[in-house]
């Protein structure tokens, strides 16, 4: 850059400065301030009435025998290994459908698309609803035709299952972003492999597939950060399934219902921070999920070029 | 596109069955997609006895319970509390993200991509990684039992809707700015007579997205109002009414239904620019 005065540059920086101090100010005071708090609380000891005391790395050592936390852990990469690529097929699947179609395809992509609407309380209230084990809906179906319906959100092995029929079920916004790259394969090349003879399910493996797999990793990467802080959905099924208080006083104590089958990581979080006060670990927690989320971003942000985009 | 069809009968028979099949797995799916939510508003119209059967199809409908839901819950109290949650932090979010995404996106500066590395990282990262500190810091002030520490962050950005408005404010040609500037507008003026009208679609579809997320956040309103009946949140309430209040299924089936209602009716009105706005938080192909 070639030198301009110095006045000049003052006033095109303060001009600049204008427009991103609001959003500075946000990232200082909303994410570096308490996430350098986060850290130095991880190595402190306290709850909502005392002062933080020094302990070192102890809270991460009880990390190491924590049987909760285990198990939190353990649900949560449940949910990263079931959940994301199950999300990841269907949508691509939907979309791939929705290209097939010649009639009604914009008002099948609508249909498909509404549940995503519908806000994750709401959506998980209804689904815990259609799944009750006596009365619901779903498993009267199933009984009419000889199935014999799991206790869904009731049972340990098909909670997270139910969970992820939810997640299923609220898939469109993943399938708009795959819809919009099944959309953009330049149609030159199905003519192409057609004329080499290639069916349907070749032509998708090796021109649709290598095509969108930016878009792949993509929704892997924010699928597995979703999942991550998979909060909401497992909070509201297990409270309503186990038909006790959600909020009595502030916090659950039905977590993680039934037999914490779906505690994931967060929610244990939450719990120990906000049911146990135990402010020191929860942020030790806290700076567990950190280091991890950081990790998968990083994937992602080494593709960076595709993410920014053009230079301005 | 296709090769002309051969007048083959086989291969014409083949396609027809192929284009029954497609459109039969798909009116299949669509079923399934809109059961819950028909299923939910039968359920609402039952009577409270009938809800707890593993009925349908009301054997009488009562629309009334929508008017009662109002009545013996604090439904209006909580519906109140969304709109002003989602209504004012919409309104500041886009006031404070909007200049930012334009200087992200077409300003030259020292440390412009850094910055948006940052952003990315903070609209990426989970938010309970900052909760504790942020929770105690909301404490400090005595703002925990209030809709306060929801809004006031809206006054410095949102990391996503800067991602999403910078996304689209690349897509406009930086010519038009040029030629604003050379015509002596400075940039402040440029944003708002030249990039602000051409950017109405990006700023919809970031303020429907930021509207969606407030309507439906659980994880903040539980954080900071739940010590505070007065302060919940529609989600907050709709998770609490059965367990906390004893109210029948059928009124939370009804406010679940009117929970989800506005914005199924908002997504109709304003339909490509949420689509748009979707394609855009995605890779460029």
């Amino acid at each position: 850059m070639t030198a301009r005065p110095l006045g000049v540059r003052v006033r095109k920086g303060a001009t600049t400065l204008s427009f991103l101090a609001p959003a500075l100010i946000g990232i200082a005071v909303f994410f570096l301030y308490p996430l350098g708090s986060a850290v130095y609380f991880s190595f402190t000891k306290f709850d909502l009435l005392s002062v933080p005391e020094w302990v070192g790395l102890d809270n991460y050592r009880r990390m190491a025998d924590d049987p909760f936390l285990l198990q939190s852990i353990r649900n949560t990469l449940w949910m990263v290994v079931v959940f994301v690529p199950v999300r990841i097929i269907g949508a691509i699947g939907l979309s791939m459908l929705l290209t097939q179609l010649k009639r009604g395809a914009g008002f099948f992509r609508t249909l498909f698309y509404l549940p995503a609407l519908v806000p994750p309380v709401a959506a998980t209230i209804a689904f815990v609803y259609l799944l009750k084990p006596g009365t619901g809906p779903v498993n009267h179906f199933l009984e009419k035709v000889g199935i014999d319906g799991p206790l869904w959100f009731n049972s340990p092995t098909w909670a997270k299952p139910s969970l992820v029929l939810l997640g299923l079920w609220a898939i469109g916004d993943l399938m708009v972003i795959f819809l919009a790259a099944v959309l953009g394969v330049p149609s030159s090349l199905y003519e192409a492999a057609e004329l080499d003879g290639a069916n349907a399910w070749q032509r998708f493996r090796s021109i649709t597939l290598p095509t969108i797999q930016p878009v792949i990793l993509f929704a892997a990467v924010t699928g597995v950060i979703y999942t991550l802080q998979y909060f909401d959905q497992a909070a509201v099924a297990g409270s309503i399934a186990s038909g006790q208080a959600t909020v009595g006083g502030g916090i659950s104590s039905n977590f993680g219902f039934p037999e914490g089958s779906t505690f994931t990581y967060p929610l244990w979080l939450y719990t120990v921070g906000f049911r146990y006060s135990a402010l020191g670990y929860a942020n030790a927690l806290a700076i567990g999920l950190f280091v991890v989320a950081l990790g998968v971003t990083l994937i992602l942000l080494r593709r960076a070029k595709a993410f920014t985009g053009e230079e301005a | 596109m296709t090769l002309v069809a051969s007048p083959d009968r086989r291969i014409h028979r083949q396609r027809r069955l192929a284009w029954i099949g497609k459109h039969s797995i798909a009116i299949a799916l669509g079923i399934m997609f809109v059961t819950p939510v028909v299923y939910l508003v039968l359920l609402s119209l039952m009577t409270s006895d009938q809800a707890l059967t593993s009925d349908y199809w009301p054997n009488s409908w009562h629309p009334e319970n929508y008017v009662r839901v109002f009545e013996v819950t604090p439904l209006p109290r909580y519906l109140l509390n969304t709109v002003i949650y989602a209504v004012s932090s919409t309104v500041l979010v886009l006031l404070s993200s909007v200049p930012a995404a334009y200087a992200l996106a077409k300003l030259k500066f020292r440390g412009r991509n850094p910055l948006f590395l940052l952003v990315i990282c903070v609209m990426m990262l989970p938010p309970q990684v900052v909760t504790v500190p942020l929770y105690l810091m909301w404490a400090r002030y005595g703002l925990t039992g209030s809709l306060a520490p929801l809004i006031i962050p809206a006054l410095f950005g949102d990391a996503f809707c800067i991602f999403l408005l910078r996304q689209f404010l690349l897509t406009i040609p930086s010519e038009y700015l040029d030629a604003a500037r050379v015509d002596g507008c400075g940039e402040w003026r440029t944003l708002l007579r030249v990039v602000l009208p051409m950017a109405r679609p990006g700023i919809a579809a970031a303020g429907l997205f930021q509207f969606f997320y407030c309507w439906n956040d659980y994880y903040g309103p539980l954080l900071y109002t739940s010590e505070n009946e007065s302060s919940w949140t529609l989600s907050l309430g709709l998770a609490s009414f059965h367990s906390v209040h004893h109210v029948d299924w059928n009124l939370v089936t009804a406010a679940t239904v009117l929970a989800m209602a506005p914005l199924i009716v908002i997504f109709f009105f304003a339909q490509r620019a949420f689509v748009q706005g979707i394609t855009l938080t995605g890779f460029k192909g």
